[in-house]
């Protein structure tokens, strides 16, 4: 049941690519920083929210792919993120993204263990609706994108007891993503449907709420751009509060294959543990 | 027969279409008609941008080094290696200046028509955007400004890109 869109999706362009096979295939061809990052979640995008861009480097002749690893470090907790997206047309993605949260002595203070670790996999799929982002600048229709993400805690029964409902479930989202060459500018917004406790690692509630969030990039070079972004999150679980995050980034494209993000995030209150801000850095290779 | 191209060039002229005798070293062209609505965006107001681009000469410099980098770029150079480059250059010095509020008029073809034979993908109209944004950056043409001549090209990818 939950895995109805998702499955519906890369139905979709499983579908759709015979249609384009028929072409000679094009590897490359976006242009620098176009591709996005990849977020958390392994979706193109920014750092903590999905973009309407394509993942990968394939124009709508080809497909691209990437693969990220991201490290979080705040005061009570780490936070890594690695795995990998396939950009096709630049119509589709699909992405997988292992996220793992080391407790470290929160988890012992909880009774859990000290690095006691949340981990999930989130499998996502997006598909480009509407507009382009880069072309399309005589006109405000942004690029505009859907997609769901099956996310799947590896703590089923503990994150029960913790006071979710589910140890997976399924956000979907909308994504509108616009460049403003004339002012340098990159502007997102991203509007989730989600039930998930700090987005997903501590599981899932029944009740499902609309979240938005939000990515403004200012571009210094072709290769630079800087910004910030912030996350609405839910906050239903009963034992702690949870908080919205925001970061402040700077991406550097090294090459059309590496692109190399620092930036500082808040994450708020994690599991009863306040104020945990610190250091996000991310590498993502790609074609 | 003289008679016969003066009454031609006569009935022509007033309705704006091309003289038939191309601009030395140029190769002739079908006739078309020339306006700067062909250019295929509408001028900036002030000289500021004029200015950054350091001028007709700036653009000149900045025209001649991206064809330069198009011919020399095994992406593209195919595309360009048959066109008449003088012709080319020219008309995108004009189309530049044009759009820049500098004080030229550009006098050639639509960008539909000018691209429709050539089978353009997005991948070479986006090295051609890597081209001149190399050639700008060269020129010593600050980032912001680059960009908003970027954002009066870019929508031209819909005339250009044909496959």
């Amino acid at each position: 049941m939950r895995l109805e869109i998702p499955v519906v999706l890369v139905g979709l362009s499983v579908a759709f690519a015979p249609v384009c096979a028929a072409q000679k295939l094009e590897l490359r061809g976006k242009l620098l920083l176009t591709r996005g990052v990849s977020n958390l979640e392994g979706a193109g995008g920014g750092a903590l929210t999905p973009w309407a861009l394509i993942t990968g480097n394939g124009t709508d002749r080809g497909i691209g792919a990437t693969a990220h690893y991201d490290y979080v470090t705040v005061n009570d907790y780490g936070l890594t993120s690695y795995g990998a997206a396939v950009g096709l047309y630049d119509r589709f993605e699909v992405s997988y993204s292992r996220m793992a949260l080391d407790t470290r002595d929160v988890g012992a203070a909880l009774g859990l263990g000290e690095g006691y670790e949340f981990a999930q996999d989130v499998w996502g799929v997006k598909m480009r609706v509407a507009g382009d982002a880069v072309y399309g600048q005589d006109t405000w229709l942004p690029q505009i994108a859907v997609g769901a993400e099956y996310k799947k805690s590896n703590r089923d029964g503990l994150v029960q007891a913790l006071g979710a409902d589910e140890s997976e479930g399924v956000d979907v989202y909308v994504s509108a993503t616009k460049l403003i060459l004339a002012e340098s500018l990159l502007a997102n917004a991203t509007l989730r449907y989600t039930g998930a406790h700090q987005i997903g690692l501590l599981g899932y509630s029944d009740e499902a709420s609309l979240q938005p969030e939000f990515s403004l990039g200012y571009m210094l070079s072709r290769r630079l751009i800087v910004g910030g972004e912030y996350r609405f999150k839910p906050d239903d679980l009963a034992f702690a509060k949870e908080d919205d995050f925001l970061d402040l980034f700077g991406a550097y494209a090294v090459n059309d294959t590496l692109t190399l993000t620092a930036g500082y995030v808040d994450l708020g209150e994690i599991a009863t543990f306040e104020d945990q801000r610190g250091l996000y850095l991310s590498a993502q290779v790609g074609f | 027969m003289k008679t016969r191209t003066l009454l031609l060039a006569a009935l022509i002229l007033p309705l704006g279409f091309a003289v038939a005798e191309p601009p030395p070293g140029e190769q002739p062209v079908d006739p078309y008609e020339v306006s700067n609505a062909n250019a295929g965006a509408d001028p900036f107001e002030g000289t500021a941008l004029f200015e950054a681009f350091n001028g007709e000469a700036g653009i000149g410099r900045i025209v001649d080094d991206m064809v330069d980098r198009n011919l020399a770029d095994p992406r593209i150079k195919d595309i360009f290696a048959a066109s008449d480059l003088v012709r080319l250059r020219r008309t995108l010095k004009e189309q530049f200046c044009y759009i820049l509020n500098g004080p030229c008029d550009y006098t050639g073809m639509d960008m539909k028509s000018s691209h429709a034979d050539h089978g353009i993908t997005n991948r070479e109209f986006n090295a051609l955007v890597e081209n001149l944004q190399l050639a700008m950056n060269t020129e010593g043409v600050p980032f912001r400004a680059q960009n908003k001549l970027l954002a009066k090209l870019a929508p031209m990818q819909r005339d250009v890109v044909t496959r």
